[in-house]
């Protein structure tokens, strides 16, 4: 393999993995903070990439697009925060399960509804359209470039707001204490909800951004969710930081595996077979992974105890 | 008797009842939900041992349903090419030997995925059970040998010794001895020293501990146990479809068969039975009523998770929660 291939290879790794953290991190403050186990995510990603796919075809900007996306995943995330997840917050894990299970079953449906069954197209923006040459004389898409940067920039943003501003204060108290700084003066109410609507934003930004590289359709968001859930239970439980590592530690694993593993098996097999073998083990490297550090670390690389 | 019993013996009278009036007013297709109901509550018996006994919420049965589906699945398929298995093992259409492999695999199956995901508890045991399922489940799809994405179909349902499983009725009362047979079984595990032993690690690990029991041991056999049951339902909806497909491992598949728990009544005998006819009518009845009847269905589920959380047997028998 040439080196300019592993790079280009290595480059959709990372922004797979973005991608990945984007999900993970909303994922796993809203367990962190709230304790909820919430399988709508995905539901929330999904509907990022409807309202950037409506609004895109209403205005033609992407740029109006991805703020119609940040905004509706926000504000369904707060609503539907109020009307259901918050009842669901002294449940327990197999209510939450349900709970959220049937908010799919319901965001799914209701899409196919107001959108059909037929998968929608996003532009890539006349800016961000076509190849850009990198240092050292490598190609590589400058769409996919810009989702890296944004992933990279809203990490260090969503570390700079945890660690050093009052609401992140507040939410870190959150997780530790909630009863405690409930009785200090801090509406918890107020606080969750902006926890949920934060992370549903941040799930609405990555369905919107990987609209003009997928199809936008029903059902989009599982995947990522199930996956989401690997890079959590790697990085640990209600860590931002284990987010980020186990994000890029499956974007790179699955995107790296799905090129090698044939190849690899190419050189003791013939090709068709080393072709089918290693597919079908590219698709479980990521599982295995997650195995793997389960068996040393059984709550995550920067989990507590679980 | 116990209002509850007499629902244990009710409920499945519904199910036998409605098989049988189909069957006298010539409505196959009524037999065929009815049938479909029995398997999906033999999953749904098998999940509960797990999730009701042992307070295990597995999002990754779907894995094991998957598994004794692709078991018939690959055996009849062997069996209607008349081509060996690695050219060795015979393939075959008789179903107890396909229930008997069934079984095994997803024991197994159930065995491993149970060992590495015990170790966690809570939280993590839900990711990580979803997680291993899906994992099967991209397996099964980019596996192109039997079939990969689009499943593969078989010609004929399979024979049992003596009965003509062709006729609707037939199958039917082949699905609804097996579920029976298993609820008298598990009746009788959770009554058992061993069952006992683990509803005292769900409701507090750390005192079945301090008296000498061992959780994870436990659980790891109320997990195989649980995928066993609920694989050999994966081989007869194999059977009733005459169709295995990865759709079978997805991880929806797992959320309806916890689902039907839940409507029924979780941790209770007929709990599951009682959700699958519940289910299976909604999917009748709301399929023709709208398109979109999945909504229905979400806004059903939500209204009994965050109200009536006993299910249908909650409502009837009065008290909330069986066990405890």
């Amino acid at each position: 393999m040439s080196a300019a291939l592993l790079i280009e290879q290595l480059l959709n790794g990372l922004q797979f993995g973005v991608m990945l953290f984007l999900m993970a991190a909303g994922l796993t403050l809203i367990f962190g903070v709230m304790g909820l186990i919430n399988l709508a995510h995905g539901s929330l990603y999904m509907i990022g990439a409807f309202a950037a796919a409506g609004v895109a075809g209403w205005t033609g900007s992407f740029w109006l697009a991805l703020m119609g996306a940040l905004m509706a995943a926000a504000m369904i995330g707060a609503l539907v925060e109020m009307v259901v997840i918050r009842r669901l917050y002294d449940r327990d894990h197999l209510d939450q399960v349900l709970a959220t299970f049937a908010l799919i079953l319901i965001f799914s449906e209701g899409t196919r509804f107001f959108f059909g069954s037929l998968p929608l197209y996003l532009d890539t923006p006349d800016l961000l359209s076509g190849p850009t040459m990198l240092p050292g004389g490598i190609e590589y898409s400058k769409y996919r470039l810009f989702i890296i940067a944004v992933g990279l920039a809203v990490g260090a943003g969503l570390f700079w707001l945890i660690s050093r501003t009052r609401i992140g204060i507040q939410i870190r108290a959150g997780e530790a204490d909630r009863e405690m700084i409930a009785a200090l003066g801090v509406d918890i109410r107020k606080l969750y909800t902006l926890v949920f609507a934060l992370g549903a934003a941040l799930a609405g930004l990555a369905g919107a951004m990987i609209g003009p590289i997928q199809s936008v359709e029903v059902g989009m968001g599982e995947p990522v969710l199930i996956l989401a859930f690997v890079v959590i239970v790697i990085g640990g439980i209600g860590s931002i930081k284990g987010a980020f590592i186990g994000a890029l530690l499956v974007g790179l694993t699955d995107t790296l595996g799905r090129i090698m593993l044939p190849q690899l098996f190419g050189l003791f097999m013939d090709a068709s077979s080393a072709t089918t073998v290693g597919a079908s083990l590219a698709s479980m490297t990521i599982y295995i992974l997650m195995a793997g550090i389960l068996l040393f670390k059984p709550s995550g690389l920067f989990g507590g105890q679980s | 008797m116990r209002r509850e019993t007499i629902l244990n013996l009710a409920i499945p009278g519904i199910l036998l009842a409605t098989a049988l009036i189909a069957y006298a007013m010539d409505e196959p297709y009524i037999i065929t939900l009815a049938t479909k109901a029995a398997i999906l509550a033999l999953a749904g018996v098998g999940l509960n041992i797990a999730l009701g006994l042992g307070g295990l919420v597995s999002l990754g049965h779907a894995a094991f349903f998957g598994v004794g589906g692709y078991a018939m699945g690959i055996l009849a398929f062997h069996a209607q090419n008349y081509m060996p298995i690695w050219g060795v093992i015979e393939g075959t259409k008789s179903m107890p030997i396909i229930w008997l492999v069934a079984l095994i695999a997803s024991a197994l199956t159930a065995l491993v995925i149970g060992a590495m995901s015990l170790r966690t508890t809570g939280v993590y045991f839900i990711m990580i059970t979803l997680a291993f399922g899906q994992m099967l489940f991209y397996f099964a799809i980019s596996w192109p040998t039997y079939g990969g994405e689009d499943g593969m179909s078989i010609y004929l349902r399979n024979g049992f010794p003596g009965v003509n499983t062709l006729v609707p009725l037939n199958f039917f009362l082949i699905c609804f001895v097996i579920l029976a047979v298993v609820m008298v079984l598990t009746d009788r595990l959770g009554k058992s020293a061993f069952g006992l032993a683990l509803q005292a690690t769900r409701q507090n690990a750390a005192r079945a501990e301090a008296v000498g029991l061992a959780p994870y041991r436990l659980r790891l056999v109320a997990f195989t146990i649980s995928g066993a049951v609920t694989g050999l339902a994966g081989a007869l909806f194999a059977d009733l479809n005459r169709f295995v497909s990865p759709s079978m491992l997805s991880w929806h598949m797992s959320g309806e068969i916890m689902i039907l728990i839940i409507l029924g009544g979780i941790a209770r005998l007929s709990g599951p039975v009682a959700g699958a006819m519940l289910f299976i009518a909604l999917e009748y009845v709301l399929e023709d009523l709208s398109h979109y009847w999945h909504v229905y269905l979400g806004a059903i589920l939500l209204g009994v998770v965050l109200f009536a959380r006993g299910g249908v047997i909650g409502l009837i028998a009065g008290r909330e929660v069986a066990h405890d």
